[in-house]
């Protein structure tokens, strides 16, 4: 909830509400017919306790039955008419600020959708999230009650001010000097709970991480009895929370007793003045009365005017970094080269086709000349540099290349670079220097989506999406008939335990498919690339979890429909990559060795202390 | 409900008790303030008095000082009182979430049960601290002014008795339709946090497979979808405000009719009239506070809901049966055991395991992928309890054992090697926080560990980050063996926990525990045949059956499965 975050100011604020007024003016026409009727609404209530008076003093004292009935007709008629206006301007409000929240929630998730690899590694998930939930929160509780409700108080804090203005100057002088001791107090309060919420900030995030971290070792808990040490460290960190949220508590919530005291207390001197200026003749009884109503009444406005203005300066906080994550640079896209399916002419030229052929071309549009180039899979280097943070380069200088139906295998230890070259070539990063061709053209020629289109990958960490097993493995091509994904489950030796599952393929699958086993989840991650029927294939420690007589009967049903295409191998193990083409040894960004199992055998270099069990990969 | 979050005040209760003695004094000196005021303008003015006016206005501003001390009590008071029953929510559950089993877990999904500990209770504890004030003024002035306005005129109060059911009536129609609207929003918004969260998670898949519009279209679908939930939910809500202004303009209307008409025939003095009407004011308003606070809660007890299941979950392992025993020997037998996750579950994932390990023997344990290997280990130490049959150690049923000896004498390597962060020298000191420097030293020689102690940073010291980042694959799988080592038990399971690390340090681990640990019952799981080639005996899993025991010969011999394992990682030397 907005009201709890503390009160956290934007950076700089007009940028952000200039952002934020873009959406806003999309409804620009709603939004000033909500103030529209704010104003009716407030109106009629300000105007209601104004007219009390006049009816009292020249219908009901005189007699007038007649005139009060018209009174009390025409005030009847106002009151509506504010209710009425109050009922439409909330639900018109809240109609159009979940209008507003929806279009930034749906604009950030396709913005999100555009950014680079690189943002995702520099920000945690956590991080990410809290933009969709807090902030997109803070700013929609201010669309709700904020806007609508500043206008209000702002209103009838002026209307408030002119009438004492208008009805005694020096008193009014009065007034306006304890809403000034008001105002600063209630800055003075909004810094001093600011620091205590930043505290309370930093509690709450460590006790978060504590249980986070248990809650996702609790395995590892439990078998070594620990649980009383961690209740012990849960309680320390469960008090220390406490603690700097009640002194944060503490403070926010003084400020509304304090401003009523302090009201109270205008109240007193303005009573003693205004007996003072009565005795001396200077105001006669009625309108003293009266006065000191309205001096009563303007406390209030002023404080709800600043706490309105306080949760919008935080939403407009919160919008601040909503905008600057959809301001983030999207993932570079200038190629031109795009993919499509073709088929041979008879003189063994290609040209375009409707329909799936197996045969795909790389289509070069270059002025009015059309070009269609064959997709084999011919995969180059050249003097690749590259590095996740530009002063530390992971590959130096890499050249390698992968033939046509070739299978490729990369092995090395942990950050030899491995990963990071297949992240290169579906251009999931840029490269610092040197060029990657592919089928002869440079890969930034090449639109990014078909680029990766025409790479089918199984990533290290298999990730899985809430839905059932079919929607899962769908994933890889959304055509895919229900045979066609059973025949996918097939060639990755899946089938067999999703038909034992409690729904067969229709079983549901949740949070990245927790209840399935690491192995089963690798099984379906296959499957998924399988049924994408990819020009390219790329296998990134795809079977590490998976015992090897299984992944030898996968390997039989992949190389099956991958013949003539190239593969990319990346692994740990060994047996797996034995029948590769060739396999390269890559250590610290370099290759330093290359060649086919026998070859690297006889070489006796790191690949044969490795496959002899000499030397560990990390 | 209520009766249940409250009941976890515990100490906090005085604070609650000193909160509402403040808000109720503070409300009090509301309504005698405006008295005092009548009394300077009644009496001060009309008398010409100055001192009596003075002499009211010094005690007007006296009351403000205490109402100003009350309101920070009531501040600081409902502060630790709503902070405090939160920090004892979150204890509470964590304790309970401390018993669970892991089938407990799995009935709430981790990132659920986090949010349940954290955000989950800040919205409680939040609704408690601010409510409080509105909470406890509401009825007070709801009563004193009642009781001020029938005192002015009883007749004319009749109005005010038809304006409080007419209030009651939309705010129960507002409030009993909005908190189903509530709970579908809530849903609505799980649904787009989820989304959300498995594509931040999966973006290498979305982004290989080209899948941005599909997810953006997903997304779209859902996020419709909380709109026009939402939208519903906050519409009805905000009608309160509405209705609100609606009783109350026409309880001023009736009350100035009515009235009016009274004073026209001379039952009424104007004074009388205006007083009644800003004593009635006080009252809807002070409804206003009752209704907003009901509007709050149905929001907050959603959480509270979620909170309750919690700590009302039953705990699916116990220790009913427990006897004051130890685990002396090690000797494990598993009596024609079958087991399945959920009962609902068609097929056991483990059928008629009927297998004897003798106390200190080493057994290995392989089978393909889904064969339940781990499944089967974990039923040892009780992190599932089996469905049907027995487990016993030492010829008593596991669960005779108390938890905490049973699982201090079974230690289990885990597939998912789990480091907190902490130091090495901390993460050792789980298996045993009163190991000397010598038993570190001698668990870590046997686990290998001491090959790359030197080579790190700080050595025992040195930091190992959320989940062990710092030290390779390899290197944390041998810090988990000695750390389950210190604990000295009786049974040590390693299951598929030697995977990362080369096959020459794995044979000297094997040797020294051989060496140094003879009296304590291994049990292997491996991938790698020469992981368990040398085990006594060993034996091969498929489909949750066993299908074959024997040394690693006569395996070769007649059992086909273990032979395409051997096959399958032979060629050459073995691996």
């Amino acid at each position: 909830m907005a009201r709890y975050a503390g009160y956290k100011r934007p950076k700089n604020t007009k940028q952000a509400l200039k952002h934020l007024l873009a959406y806003m003016g999309i409804h620009k026409w709603m939004l000033l017919l909500v103030a529209a009727l704010v104003i009716v609404s407030t109106s009629a209530s300000v105007m209601g306790t104004y007219l009390l008076k006049p009816v009292i003093n020249s219908l009901i004292l005189p007699g007038n039955v007649k005139g009060l009935a018209f009174a009390v007709a025409g005030m009847g008629i106002m009151y509506l008419c504010g209710a009425l206006a109050t009922f439409a301007y909330n639900r018109l409000m809240v109609k159009t600020a979940q209008k507003i929240v929806g279009d930034i929630r749906q604009d950030l998730f396709a913005h999100v959708q555009k950014l680079p690899l690189r943002y995702f590694d520099e920000h945690t998930h956590g991080e990410m999230m809290s933009r969709f939930t807090n902030d997109v929160d803070t700013v929609q509780e201010a669309l709700n009650n904020s806007f609508t409700m500043a206008i209000q108080s702002f209103l009838t804090l002026t209307g408030t001010v002119i009438m004492l203005f208008v009805l005694n100057a020096v008193m009014a002088l009065i007034v306006c000097l304890f809403l000034g001791i008001m105002f600063v107090f209630i800055k003075w309060n909004g810094k001093r709970s600011k620091v205590y919420y930043s505290r309370q900030q930093t509690e709450l995030a460590g006790i978060n991480g504590f249980v986070e971290e248990m809650v996702a070792g609790q395995k590892v808990e439990k078998i070594f009895n620990h649980e009383k040490e961690d209740m012990k460290e849960f309680h320390r960190r469960n008090e220390a929370l406490r603690k700097a949220s009640t002194s944060a508590l503490s403070y926010s919530g003084m400020m509304v007793p304090a401003i009523v005291s302090l009201s109270y207390g205008n109240y007193a001197v303005c009573a003693c003045v205004g007996g003072l200026l009565a005795l001396s003749g200077m105001m006669d009884l009625g309108s003293l009365a009266s006065y000191l109503v309205y001096v009563r009444q303007s406390a209030m406005p002023l404080n709800q005017f600043t706490q309105q203005i306080n949760f919008i300066l935080s939403a407009l906080a919160g919008a601040e970094r909503i905008f600057e994550m959809m301001d983030e640079p999207a993932e570079e896209d200038e190629g031109k080269v795009t993919l499509v399916r073709a088929e041979k002419k008879e003189d063994d030229s290609l040209k375009e086709s409707e329909t799936y052929t197996g045969i795909f071309a790389w289509k070069r549009t270059d002025g009015k000349r059309t070009e269609l180039i064959r997709l084999e899979g011919d995969v180059r280097f050249e003097n690749v540099v590259f590095g996740y943070v530009r002063e530390k380069t992971i590959l130096n200088g890499i050249s390698l290349y992968a033939k046509p139906g070739q299978k490729i295998a990369f092995v090395g230890s942990t950050g030899a670079g491995k990963t990071t070259i297949i992240n290169l070539i579906n251009r999931f990063y840029e490269i610092q220097s040197g060029r990657i061709l592919y089928d002869g053209i440079d890969i930034r020629d090449i639109k990014k989506d078909d680029l990766r289109r025409s790479l089918s990958m199984v990533i290290q960490d298999t990730h899985l999406f809430t839905g059932t097993i079919a929607e899962n493995i769908r994933y890889g091509r959304l055509s895919a008939a229900d045979e066609e994904i059973r025949k996918a489950a097939e060639i990755a030796n899946a089938d067999s335990f999703i038909r034992r599952l409690p729904d067969g393929y229709d079983t549901m699958l949740y949070s990245d498919g927790n209840n399935l086993s690491q192995g089963q989840r690798q099984l379906l991650a296959i499957a998924r690339a399988a049924v994408a029927q990819p020009p390219v294939l790329i296998l990134d420690e795809a079977t590490s979890s998976i015992d090897t007589r299984t992944e030898r009967l996968i390997e039989k049903g992949m190389d099956a429909i991958m013949e003539g295409r190239t593969v990319f191998v990346i692994a740990h193990r060994l047996s797996t990559v034995r029948n590769s083409k060739a396999i390269m040894v890559l250590e610290k960004g370099e290759i330093i060795e290359r060649g086919s199992h026998e070859e690297l055998l006889e070489k006796k270099g790191r690949y044969y202390q490795l496959y002899m069990g000499m030397y560990e990969l990390d | 409900m209520l009766r249940r979050i409250f009941s976890y005040m515990g100490e906090y209760k005085k604070y609650l008790y000193l909160a509402v003695i403040c808000i109720t004094g503070e409300s009090v000196f509301e309504l005698v303030i405006p008295l005092i005021m009548a009394n300077i303008l009644d009496i001060g003015v009309a008398n010409q008095d100055k001192v009596y006016i003075f002499q009211q206005g010094g005690i007007m501003l006296v009351c403000a000082l205490l109402a100003l001390v009350l309101g920070i009590g009531s501040a600081r008071f409902s502060a630790r009182c709503g902070q405090g029953v939160g920090a004892n929510l979150r204890e509470a559950e964590y304790a309970k979430f401390q018993e669970f089993s892991f089938a407990n877990v799995d009935h709430f999904q981790l990132s659920s049960l986090v949010t349940r500990m954290t955000s989950d209770v800040t919205n409680i504890q939040n609704t408690i601290s601010g409510g409080m004030r509105p909470a406890c003024r509401g009825p007070v002035m709801l009563v004193l002014a009642t009781a001020v306005a029938f005192s002015i005129n009883h007749r004319l109060a009749i109005v005010f008795f038809i304006a409080l059911p007419v209030l009651a009536v939309f705010l129960y129609a507002i409030i009993s339709h909005v908190r189903p609207l509530y709970a579908k929003m809530q849903s609505a918004i799980d649904l787009v946090n989820r989304i959300i969260q498995e594509n931040l998670t999966a973006v290498r898949v979305v982004k290989a497979y080209v899948r941005g519009e599909y997810e953006i279209e997903k997304f779209e679908k859902v996020n419709t979808n909380l709109k026009t939930q939402s939208e519903k939910a906050f519409k009805l809500a905000s009608t309160n405000m509405a209705a609100m202004q609606l009783v109350m303009y026409g309880t001023i209307l009736a009350i100035l009719w009515f009235g009016g008409r009274m004073i026209q025939v001379g039952n009424m003095q104007v004074g009388e009239l205006t007083g009644f009407l800003s004593y009635v004011l006080q009252i809807l308003n002070s409804l206003m506070m009752i209704s907003n606070i009901f509007m709050m809660m149905t929001r907050s007890l959603a959480s509270g809901k979620r909170i309750l299941e919690v700590i009302d979950e039953e705990i699916d392992i116990r220790e009913d049966k427990a006897e004051d025993i130890e685990v002396i020997r090690g000797e494990i037998v598993f009596d024609h055991v079958y087991f399945k996750y959920k009962k609902e579950a068609p097929e056991y994932v483990l059928s008629d395991i009927h297998l004897k390990i003798p106390a200190g023997s080493t057994v290995g344990i392989v089978g393909q992928t889904g064969s339940a290997k781990t499944t089967l280990v974990q039923l040892i130490p009780r992190l599932y309890e089996v469905t049907e049959g027995a487990v016993r150690i030492d010829g008593k049923a596991v669960d005779q054992y108390p938890l905490m000896h049973l699982r201090d004498a079974v230690a289990v390597v885990l597939q998912k090697n789990t480091l907190f962060s902490g130091t090495l020298r901390e993460n050792l000191l789980w298996g045993n926080p009163n190991a000397t420097q010598e038993e570190l030293d001698e668990a870590c020689r046997i686990a290998g560990v001491d090959e790359f102690l030197g080579r790190l940073e700080k050595g025992y010291d040195t930091e190992m980050g959320q989940g062990g980042v710092n030290v390779s694959g390899g290197q944390k799988q041998r810090i988990c063996i000695a750390r389950a080592i210190l604990k000295k038990p009786k049974v040590l399971i390693l299951d598929d926990s030697t995977s990362a690390v080369d096959t020459a340090t794995e044979a000297r681990i094997r040797s020294q525990l051989a060496e140094f640990l003879p009296h304590m019952t291994k049990i292997v799981i491996a991938q790698r045949i020469s992981s368990v080639r040398h085990a006594d005996f060993i034996v091969v899993l498929d489909d949750g059956r066993i299908q074959g025991t024997g040394t690693h010969e006569e395996l070769l011999e007649n059992n086909h499965i273990y032979q395409e394992i051997y096959e399958s990682q032979k060629e050459g030397v073995e691996l």
